[in-house]
């Protein structure tokens, strides 16, 4: 364990999001060290852990079984009553075990040249006329500063390295969910090889309650709700499981989770003088599913690009950064802002509304709406529909 | 004065309440848990309608002697 003094790129936070910005860094030959507060990379977890098969090829990681611990062909979304429509288009997926997937992506990250720290806390950047120039570390047992040319904040939805920096990226209760999950044992599941998701304002006001399998009999089953909902997360999942006793009647957690989503737009900044933003710390998270592993890896791999640029130019200033959220925008943002309206257009709707999308919508039109493609074709669908109608024409377009 | 107070046997360290205060109160220090600092702390809630399992009061900062 040999540290550098200074290090091109200073990664913050050891998620998908840093772990391959800091793979894809060193690959490009910069020196980069990742900086990780808590004592175990990948724990504790935060997520449903589903990840779509075409991000493996996306990012160039391997479908490896280690952490790819279930395989899933398609998805089902139940209406309040429980009506579903089954979705299979380009749903193939993998149901991952992300305590072992993020250490595989920090091993791989280190095999590549990258270094690493655990239980290593960022309390405060190094600024020196407007430019990020380094890191302030507790490890608990000291305080230390290392140097750099740029810090890449992937700190999560709690992200306070951005906030250091001055680019505020505080989320407001209204563009979050609260998020809480049993991982159980002794499931009843008929259809293992599907993901399940529930809808309804009395099951999970704006979010939905998840049941995504980790083998026949275990899954993920958790909820995400929106943040200013006066009852707990926890109410209510505990609630679903209460009332869904063919499920559930022979389960047990084996381990408990919460966590805070962010499901508004994306940061309108994600960059500064020294300083470049990633996944679910700039927001980089679908706003309808809440899902943010692949678009994170995805932010970090463009990053990367970036920084190898701004090293060869040697010029680490918010003028050649910005760069990152041009490509980025272009790439996925505009999307996601597509998306971010859909999610706005869903949760205004009451349950009887979403009987009615049950029998209007068939998969392909779901998964439409969840990656934010031929919406405006949606809206033909509700002509018949005045409510849904005007709600789309006002919210989607 | 109006403040958070996080309890301890029910907080999981998730830090989701540390995204949403607005005045960067809240600090997750693995090994420790969620710090509230108290002197910038407005009291304002935000953590606790978020937290996803209650975790999170609002008390009169004379009742936290």
């Amino acid at each position: 364990m040999k540290y550098l003094k200074k290090y091109d790129v200073i990664v913050v936070g050891a998620g998908p999001a840093g772990s391959i910005c800091a793979l894809e860094c060193a690959k490009k030959g910069l020196s980069v060290l990742v900086v990780e507060k808590r004592q175990e990379i990948g724990a504790p977890v935060r997520c449903a852990e589903g990840l779509a098969k075409h991000w493996f090829d996306d990012i160039g990681i391997e479908v490896d079984p280690q952490y790819c611990r279930w395989k899933i062909i398609g998805g089902r979304v139940y209406s309040p009553s429980g009506k579903f429509v089954e979705i299979t288009k380009d749903s193939e997926g993998f149901i991952l075990e992300r305590k072992i997937f993020e250490k595989k992506l920090a091993e791989k990250a280190i095999d590549g040249g990258a270094h690493y720290m655990v239980r290593s806390r960022v309390y405060d950047l190094i600024i020196e006329d407007g430019f990020v120039k380094g890191v302030k570390i507790d490890n608990g047992f000291e305080k230390f500063e290392v140097n750099c040319d740029v810090v890449v904040a992937a700190d999560g939805v709690d992200s306070k390295i951005a906030r250091m920096y001055g680019i505020n990226t505080t989320a407001d209760l209204n563009e979050v969910d609260s998020g809480f999950q049993y991982e159980m044992g002794g499931l009843n599941l008929e259809n293992p090889e599907l993901i399940h998701i529930f809808v309804g304002n009395e099951i999970a006001p704006r979010g939905y309650v998840w049941i995504f399998p980790k083998s026949k009999t275990s899954a993920n089953v958790g909820i995400g709700i929106k943040g200013d909902d006066p009852k707990t997360a926890k109410e209510y999942l505990d609630n679903f499981i209460e009332e869904h006793s063919e499920i559930f009647k022979d389960a047990y957690p084996i381990e408990i989770n919460s966590g805070v989503v962010p499901v508004g737009k994306p940061i309108e900044k994600p960059y500064g003088n020294g300083i470049i933003v990633i996944g679910d710390a700039a927001r980089m998270v679908n706003p309808i599913h809440g899902g943010g592993i692949g678009l994170a890896m995805e932010s970090g791999k463009i990053a990367a690009g970036i920084l190898a640029k701004a090293k060869e130019k040697r010029d680490f200033s918010e003028e050649t950064l910005k760069e990152f959220k041009e490509v980025w925008f272009k790439h996925r943002g505009e999307k996601l802002i597509k998306i971010w309206k859909a999610r706005r257009f869903f949760e205004q709707l009451s349950d009887e509304d979403f009987e009615k999308l049950a029998d209007i919508l068939d998969g392909d039109a779901i998964y439409n709406i969840a990656h934010g493609s031929k919406i405006k074709e949606l809206t033909k669908l509700f002509v018949k529909y005045p409510k849904l109608f005007n709600l789309a024409i006002k919210n989607l377009l | 004065m109006k403040k958070a107070k996080v309890n301890k046997n029910k907080c999981l360290q998730c830090g989701g309440c540390v995204g949403v205060c607005p005045v960067g109160a809240v600090t997750l220090i693995d090994g420790k848990g969620i710090i509230i600092d108290k002197n910038k702390c407005i009291g304002c809630g935000k953590c606790k309608l978020v937290c996803p399992i209650g975790a999170i009061e609002i008390i009169k900062e004379d009742d936290d002697q």
